[in-house]
């Protein structure tokens, strides 16, 4: 069995356009290339190479956005894909793109505003402007809200509550 | 227990104590999901035990992958008893009320971020990676459980009575966080580990500015109750894993 060619495998940049189909599954407007956590695409012969960096540590989401982004891959042809975790550097939020951000923005979820993550001290009062009537007479209710990297935020001008992407 | 004589056992402790502490907590913490007394707490507590399980599995799966025998972090979590176990005594405390919850996770988080920070330091790079990732998180823990003491602390008449109880319940299992004599002192001098003088003076220096804050009294005790780091732990351990391992021991070798 010979290696296929070169030419017969697809370009990294059809790979990137490809990953851009996977959803975050639990925030679906938003794909996995959007939030930063697929770091690189190498061929190695006849095998991709896909680093991925985890979000949270605990988050749940992880085992099926792996899953997801191979069975994407493998329905495009790709035979033989190895996944690398890659831990350092740390996922972090500043690595949410442009449209990443205005994509949750649109969804009701406030993007994070960089610079701002918790250093352990006291907690910095970051102006949040609410996702539906876009007022910046926003609360924080809970710095833990549905998910371990959102907040819960309260809007005090429309009065609905949303949740606040944090920095990280 | 595994023998001191080389580092690579001394490495797989310190592994095990940093895995162990995170799990044993994430599940104590988890008790509380479904009965927290408020929704936002009830939510804000599952989730840092999410944080802390992740944490868990990074630190586990690097504990197997050193031990070389094959484990990995879920049989580490899953199969070993509480002897075998290596986390903090503090973590074991039952969580009876939500004060003595708060406090405990105080008096954690407080030794838990400057001793990642610490770590991110380490000539053994997949540990300074492990707590890259992790330090942010607990960044956010320590932040959250600081503004709780100081606001229940300085509360009601009622919120400061449970807190400056539990801090005294609490006091004497500090001292385990904060020792280093268990540890194969290769470690330290490899710069494995950091010097942990400075850990205990910022946890120290830490906890009595937001006792003032939170008008709670420092204990004077300087007592230490310790075992937990050589797996000798108090009677509340074995309940938490009959809990935590029952689907292991009811199914052995039971697999998603």
């Amino acid at each position: 069995m010979s290696l296929p060619n070169a030419d017969d495998r697809p370009s990294t940049d059809q790979i990137w356009s490809w990953l851009h189909d996977v959803p975050d599954p639990e925030i679906p407007v938003v794909s996995v290339v959007d939030l930063g956590i697929v770091r690189k695409l190498v061929w190695e012969h006849d095998t991709l190479v896909v680093s991925v960096t985890p979000t949270y540590s605990g988050c749940p989401a992880t085992a099926v956005i792996n899953e997801d982004i191979e069975s994407r891959l493998r329905k495009e042809g790709i035979k033989k894909i190895r996944l690398e975790r890659r831990l350092s550097p740390a996922w972090n939020t500043a690595w949410i793109s442009e449209s990443g951000r205005q994509k949750l923005l649109d969804y009701g979820i406030a993007p994070p505003v960089e610079g701002t993550g918790a250093c352990g001290l006291g907690r910095l009062r970051i102006t949040v402007c609410c996702p539906r009537c876009r007022s910046i007479e926003t609360e924080n209710v809970s710095q833990f809200g549905s998910t371990p990297c959102k907040a819960a935020y309260r809007c005090k001008t429309c009065l609905e509550p949303f949740d606040y992407f944090k920095c990280l | 227990m595994a023998s001191k004589n080389t580092t690579v056992s001394g490495l797989f402790e310190f592994l095990l104590q940093m895995g162990d502490s995170c799990l044993i907590l994430s599940h104590r913490n988890s008790q509380w999901c479904g009965h927290g007394p408020a929704l936002e707490e009830d939510i804000a507590i599952s989730n840092i035990s999410l944080d802390l399980i992740g944490q868990t599995q990074l630190w586990l799966a690097l504990a197997g992958e050193v031990e070389g025998a094959g484990r990995s972090a879920d049989d580490l979590a899953y199969l070993r008893d509480a002897f075998d176990f290596c986390n903090l005594l503090l973590v074991e405390r039952p969580n009876d009320d939500y004060g003595l919850t708060l406090v405990r996770q105080f008096l954690f988080d407080a030794w838990h971020l400057p001793m990642l920070k610490g770590l991110m330091d380490s000539t053994d790079k997949r540990i300074a990676e492990i707590a890259e990732k992790s330090v942010k998180e607990v960044a956010y823990h320590l932040e959250r459980s600081s503004d709780l003491v100081i606001r229940l602390g300085d509360g009601s008449a009622e919120s400061h009575r449970r807190m400056q109880t539990s801090l005294d319940e609490l006091w004497s299992y500090t001292g385990e966080m904060l020792e280093y004599d268990d540890l194969d002192p290769l470690l330290i001098s490899e710069g494995v580990v950091p010097d942990g003088v400075a850990i205990a003076d910022a946890w120290n220096q830490h906890v009595t500015q937001v006792a003032k804050l939170a008008t709670l009294k420092i204990p004077d005790s300087d007592f230490v109750r310790r075992g937990g780091k050589n797996g000798i732990h108090s009677e509340h351990l074995g309940f938490v894993l009959a809990q935590m391992q029952f689907l292991q021991r009811a199914y052995p070798g039971a697999v998603w």
